[in-house]
């Protein structure tokens, strides 16, 4: 999860202080009334501080300074939960200063229609409208997002993505959405405004990491109404404790009333503070996680959602494979050796640009020690590939009598076949058995034909293959622990993309597939009751991003597929959508461990804060004070202490989310018990303990 | 403790959880709504009560029709109880000319069937008609058991139906449970009372010519006093004992079948007639539980998975089995200043333990065993009386209630609320593995976890407003028969069992008062239907979901693992929300004891 240019340390000064700072201005009843608990304690707060100056003025239910250090402590309690929330949106706010910069007033070239000699005039970037035309040239800064029609340009988008290589943008395909903000280095472009001020890509993102338009997510709500509960109950239990005090101290005879100081500091003591004071903390920590590792999300719901997928859907190019196939093994017809297949090959390659021919050609090299030649010694002319021969070659001109000259050709085997049959010449069936294996191998067959002037045969087949990236293999086993399914699609043959699936260890693969058995496939995954991601790039893929439950969009991609994702990856790397998984689960894992850990800590609470105080009204209660703190006062003041400290404790764990191993739930779910059911249930025994004897070594109890 | 009675509760568990098992597959078939065999019988008299109420078994329920024919059946049901505890004098079926019972009394009364909780603010050999116990009481007894079945029904639907409002026909669950379930088995039950020596008569009292003619005085009523100080007592003679019978047997089958536990007599099971033999009191204990645990398999097979019925049973056997142990052990070991006033605890001592308030007929452990069943299950029948076990022997019964009787619990309420409780465990665990948490398939999102939170509360808040009500007032102190913490004690147990539908009581607290009476009535219907309403909605919200298919990401719910943080979440919300009101009572009282 290494940010690039985004990230910074946990604590900032900057940051802490500016934190600081916040957490007196959260202080406002209008901001802690979004938060039950908290605001509960907030009123705590209150209570004890008028019950203090009651003391003040000599009508005090206990001792004025006790009443003081409780009440101290409640509000102590109420800050650090600010500090946390501060905290976390510090780092976001940072961030979103640096992108406001990007964001600033430019002048923008607009034309009056969308030609370059069109009529311009120059008026700032703030007045661009949806379908407005501007042209940008080398040096200037794209004025608002947009979408290339005319032109080519190396832009530099550092300011968004942080990473510093410019990326081409050009009109048509999927590299023709601009940003606002980025900047033109060479070349000049013709762009049609897709998006009015106030709600381009740079101002969804600062939005974003601002938190500002965070809502909460449904887990959090869901949360939130359980720790409500919890609250509203131990509101009761604090509530009845004064009757029942009253009315045993009535029966004893002896000992005092229990004060309302002391069950405020029961009641914030129990009351699930731990996880309420930093629950609004570990949602926006989760969201700035995503966004050090470069992904912005369009929502927090996008993110809960990217830990509870079922199924990933990859693109076989470039998460599974490498991207380019390279040739393995050249299989010659009969009649014709490996080296002369070899040699043919090569030369129809040479002139080949592409990765695929390139590999032939270092192939042929390796094996034979074919040399490369110069193409135009050999005064070939080049047959370029087109979509429609599905061949490429190059022409031999004979030897010096004109005569022996003849062409090498390289294609696709069914292109190849019907050249060489209408030829009128035999195909030679081992041929075709070679073919048949290459694709079930998972292989691309080429075959390579020489024609001359007596006809057309066939000299053999290339093994083209495609490299599987080192260690997807564990990566894919490591997410079916998890639970995760993994599919494959490509536009692969069914038998190639069986083979490629079986050597990546992914679980079930979608071959020849277009955009709508895409979007198919999803809808399909999706009434079975799981959740989808996938990752896209192109205006095909937009209906099924948009349909995706997870849709991470490229960086790189095209405006339609970045507004329908739910994500967008500034790195634009196909294998982003596993990290982002992690990352949701960590969110939820995060609430769901500090949940357990606040409730267990109540435990040790009850055994300072109930002998101290009921001992006066039944002395025998004494027994249960088995930490053997010092005195009822030093006991209730450790207890606060304990759980406001214990919030600014977490605050590290809250930022930075609970270790995540891929492994099993029933695993998980082990060890965070132990961690955290355990740990929650034994640290504030060891806390409230040290707490009071430091309290009596500086005889402050 | 000796050899006879670690069997006898080896022997109770091995056959409780062995019938459980037959059980619980026989009733699925009942609320599946499959042949169980006796339809074969019974077949023509559920048609014909379908054809005579106007019911079209077909037509199922959405979770408000559901909840709303429940709760106007209910309803009903208090409306015409309470007509005939007023009416009783006037009706006939009435050999011991008992009056109408007073208003107050009736209403709480009434509450107490309808809730299932059967708390008896009254004694019933000299309050109610022959007429008043089998077609009020009984009745409710068969109807109340059958209502929290039905619910339990709707809530498994609610789990395994996928993308549908519909929860089944209220009235259909309620018929077959009845008719299939409770039935069959009161029948069974009561013959084996009755061979074993409980009454079954329409005769009034028996009457007696003693032997030896006791004198005794008549103090004047306290009215009549207020007239006319000067009265002193009159002096009597008794020649002639009447011996309170009646229709018993019908009554106690059903009563410990379907965790009613609201006796015939005062002294419910203590009372020879109601319980006269080892073996009946054997069997009566068995029957507390049998139906509850036998559920938890019936939602295994509902579900279609038996390991999460399981998973249920094994956590509410492990808490049943810690807290029995220390309710056995705190009533073995005994009070240690009796103990030194009868000569201490060694060999010498004819009687080691606690037997205050206990039959010598049953002993200590059979007394321990039945306090812990009754209110593990929401049963509430007694055999001793709790209010004369040692302090911590007390705290059992009274924590039992106060976890909101999900050990076992009542037949349905106890499933359905720990299957509330699981929805808790699961949510807490689900976070906690990285995902949203979804229990069999079902996601829990925030409408089930506020409908969830609603039924845990509303329990806790009863018992701990009424008993806040009750130690401010001075009519709620004065019915407290024993002083300091123990009558604290007393109010506690009373609203425990109250708010949980339970109906047990420790008897010092004098809870026939206008206020208790009012009070616990209220209590008891919302700690009735403010939690079997949410859990209908609960049932709803489910129903309507799509099922998630399990994959190694999701928590499972049927391990070890699994029960043991359901057996935690359980205890710890039951802790956390107790432990203060229980220091003030039983553990002061126990430390007190000890002498500290």
């Amino acid at each position: 999860m290494s940010g690039k240019s985004l990230s910074r340390p946990l604590f900032d000064p900057e940051i802490v202080k500016s934190a600081a700072l916040d957490s007196f201005r959260k202080l406002s009843p209008r901001v802690q009334v979004k938060n039950p608990v908290m605001f509960t304690v907030y009123i705590g707060s209150m209570l004890t501080t008028v019950l203090f100056v009651q003391a003040l003025l000599g009508h005090g239910e206990a001792p004025a300074g006790f009443i003081l250090a409780v009440s101290l402590w409640l509000w102590f309690t109420v800050l650090f939960a600010n500090f946390a929330e501060a905290m976390a949106e510090g780092r976001g706010k940072a961030q979103a200063a640096t992108l406001r910069q990007a964001r600033a007033e430019t002048p923008a070239r607009k034309l009056s229609e969308a030609r370059r000699d069109a009529a311009s005039e120059m008026v700032s970037s703030t007045a661009l409208r949806k379908g407005d035309f501007v042209i940008v040239v080398a040096g200037e800064s794209i004025p608002c997002d947009g979408e290339v029609i005319d032109g080519v340009a190396s832009v530099d988008e550092s300011a968004i993505t942080g990473e510093s290589a410019p990326v081409i943008r050009e009109s048509g395909g999927d590299r023709s959405a601009v940003t606002g903000g980025t900047r033109v280095l060479s070349d000049s472009i013709l762009i049609r405004i897709s998006a009015d001020p106030g709600e381009t890509f740079l101002d969804r993102m600062i939005s974003m990491v601002e938190g500002a338009k965070r809502r909460k997510t449904p887990n959090e709500i869901a949360l939130n109404i359980l720790l409500a509960a919890l609250t509203i109950i131990f509101l009761l239990v604090c509530a009845t404790l004064l009757p029942f005090s009253m009315f045993g101290v009535e029966q004893a005879g002896k000992g005092t009333v229990i004060s309302v100081t002391v069950l405020t500091a029961l009641f914030v003591c129990l009351a699930p503070t731990t996880i309420g004071g930093l629950l609004s903390a570990i949602g926006i920590a989760g969201m700035d996680r995503l966004i050090q590792a470069n992904v912005i999300a369009m929502s927090g719901r996008a993110v809960e959602a990217a830990g509870d997928v079922d199924v990933l859907l990859l693109d076989k190019t470039g998460t599974i494979t490498l991207g380019n196939r390279q040739a393995t093994l050249f299989l010659p017809a009969p009649g014709v050796t490996e080296a002369e297949l070899a040699d043919a090959a090569q030369l129809s390659s040479l002139v080949d640009e592409t990765p695929e021919g390139r590999s032939i050609v270092v192939l042929a090299k390796e094996k034979f020690g074919i040399r490369q030649r110069d193409v135009s010694q050999l005064g070939a002319t080049f047959i370029p590939f087109t979509a429609q021969t599905r061949i490429s070659g190059v022409n031999l001109p004979g030897g010096p009598g004109g005569s022996g000259g003849k062409t090498i050709l390289k294609g696709a085997p069914d292109a190849i076949e019907r050249l060489v049959t209408e030829s009128g010449s035999v195909f030679p069936q081992a041929v075709t058995n070679h073919v048949q294996d290459i694709a079930r191998e998972g292989g691309t067959p080429l075959l390579v034909a020489e024609k001359t002037a007596d006809g057309a045969r066939v000299l053999g087949a290339i093994w083209l293959k495609d490299i599987v990236k080192g260690g997807i293999r564990e990566k894919f086993a490591e997410l079916r622990r998890m639970g995760i399914k993994t599919i494959m699609v490509t536009g692969d043959n069914p038998l190639t993309a069986a083979a490629i699936a079986a050597e990546a260890g992914v679980d079930d693969f979608l071959a020849e597939a277009k955009p709508e058995q895409k979007l198919a496939l999803i809808r399909q995954i999706q009434a079975e009751g799981r959740l989808v991601a996938m990752t896209g790039d192109g205006t095909n893929d937009a209906p099924a991003l948009a349909q995706a439950d997870v849709g991470v969009a490229m960086n790189t991609g095209t405006q339609a597929a970045k507004e329908a994702g739910n994500m967008v990856d500034l790195d634009s790397s196909p294998t982003k959508l596993m990290e982002i998984v992690c990352i949701g689960k960590q969110l939820l894992m995060t609430r769901g461990s500090l949940t357990t850990f606040s409730i267990s800590n109540d435990i040790a609470k009850y055994f300072a804060i109930v002998p101290a105080a009921f001992v006066g009204m039944y002395p025998a209660l004494g027994v249960l004070n088995v930490m053997g703190l010092a005195t009822p006062q030093s006991a209730i003041l450790s207890a606060v202490i304990f759980n406001a400290l214990i919030i600014v404790g977490l605050i590290p764990l809250a930022l930075r989310g609970v270790a995540y191993r891929p492994a099993g739930a029933a695993k998980i779910l082990r060890d965070n018990l132990v961690i955290y059911g355990g740990g929650g249930l034994l640290v504030p025994f060891v806390g409230i303990k040290l707490i009071d004897m430091a309290l009596v070594a500086l005889h402050l109890a | 403790m000796q050899f006879a009675n670690i069997l006898t509760i080896v022997l109770y568990m091995v056959l409780l959880l062995g019938l459980a098992w037959p059980l619980g597959q026989y009733m699925a078939k009942v609320l599946e709504g499959k042949p169980c065999g006796l339809d074969r019988v019974l077949g023509p008299v559920e048609r014909l009560l379908y054809r005579v109420c106007g019911v079209k078994p077909q037509e199922e329920m959405d979770w408000k029709g559901y909840a709303l024919a429940m709760f106007l059946f209910n309803m009903l049901g208090f409306v015409v109880l309470y007509a005939l505890l007023r009416l009783q004098g006037q009706l006939p079926l009435n050999p011991d000319a008992m009056a109408a019972v007073e208003p107050g009394l009736a209403f709480n009364t009434a509450m107490s069937f309808v809730t299932n909780t059967n708390w008896q603010a009254y004694s019933g050999e000299s309050t109610m008609s022959y007429l008043t116990q089998m077609l009020g009481l009984t009745v409710h007894n068969f109807v109340s058991a059958a209502t929290g079945i039905a619910i339990l029904a709707a809530l498994i639907r609610g789990l395994v139906r996928r993308e549908t409002r519909l929860l089944g026909n209220f009235w259909v669950d309620l018929t077959r449970s009845t008719l299939y379930i409770l039935l069959p088995l009161s029948v069974m039950f009561a013959l084996a009372l009755a061979w074993q020596g409980v009454p079954q008569t329409l005769g009034g009292a028996a009457k007696a010519s003693l032997s030896e003619p006791v004198a005794y005085e008549i103090t004047p009523s306290a009215d009549d006093l207020k007239a006319d100080p000067s009265l002193k007592p009159k002096p009597a003679t008794a020649t002639e004992q009447a011996i309170t019978r009646g229709p018993v047997a019908s009554q106690e089958a059903i009563k410990m079948l379907g965790t009613n536990g609201g006796g015939f007599f005062n002294a419910n099971s203590a009372h020879p007639f109601e319980n006269p033999t080892p073996l009946t009191n054997f069997l009566e204990t068995l029957a507390i539980l049998v139906i509850s645990a036998g559920l938890c398999h019936t939602f295994g097979h509902m579900v279609g998975d038996a390991r999460q019925g399981w998973v249920l049973l094994a956590a509410m056997t492990v808490i049943f089995v810690v807290f029995l142990s220390v309710c056995l052990w705190a009533e073995h070991t005994g009070v240690p200043q009796m103990a030194a006033l009868t000569g201490g605890h060694g060999a010498g001592n004819p009687l080691p333990g606690n037997w205050e308030g206990k039959e010598l007929r049953f002993g200590v452990t059979a007394s321990a065993l039945w306090a812990t069943a009754t209110t593990a299950a929401s049963n509430g029948s007694v055999n001793a009386m709790h209010d004369s076990f040692t302090p911590l022997g007390g705290l059992v019964p009274m924590v039992l209630m106060q976890l909101g009787e999900v050990v076992y619990g009542g037949v349905g309420c106890g499933l359905y609320g720990m299957l509330v409780f699981a929805i808790i465990v699961v949510f807490i665990g689900g976070l906690m593995v990285g995902r949203t948490p979804e229990y069999l398939g079902k996601k829990i999102e925030a409408f089930d976890t506020k409908m969830a939170s609603i039924v845990i509360m509303v329990p806790l808040f009863g018992v701990l407003l009424g008993t806040a009500w009750a130690v401010m007032t001075a009519s709620g102190k004065a019915a407290i028969a024993n002083p300091g913490a123990h009558g604290f004690s007393e109010i506690l147990y009373a609203f425990s069992s109250m708010a949980n539908n339970n109906g047990s009581a420790f008897a010092g607290l004098s809870a026939n008062t206008p206020l208790y009476n009012l009070l616990g009535g209220i209590v008891m219907l919302t700690g009735r239907f403010w939690t079997a309403i949410p859990v209908l909605a609960l049932a709803g919200s489910l129903a309507a979901k799509k099922s998630v298919p399990v994959s190694a990401g999701t928590l499972p719910t049927h391990t070890p693992l699994f029960c043991g943080l359901l057996i935690a979440v359980v205890l710890v919300v039951g802790a956390l929300t107790f432990i203060p009101a229980l220091a003030l009572g039983p553990i002061v009282e126990h430390l007190m004891m000890l002498g500290h």
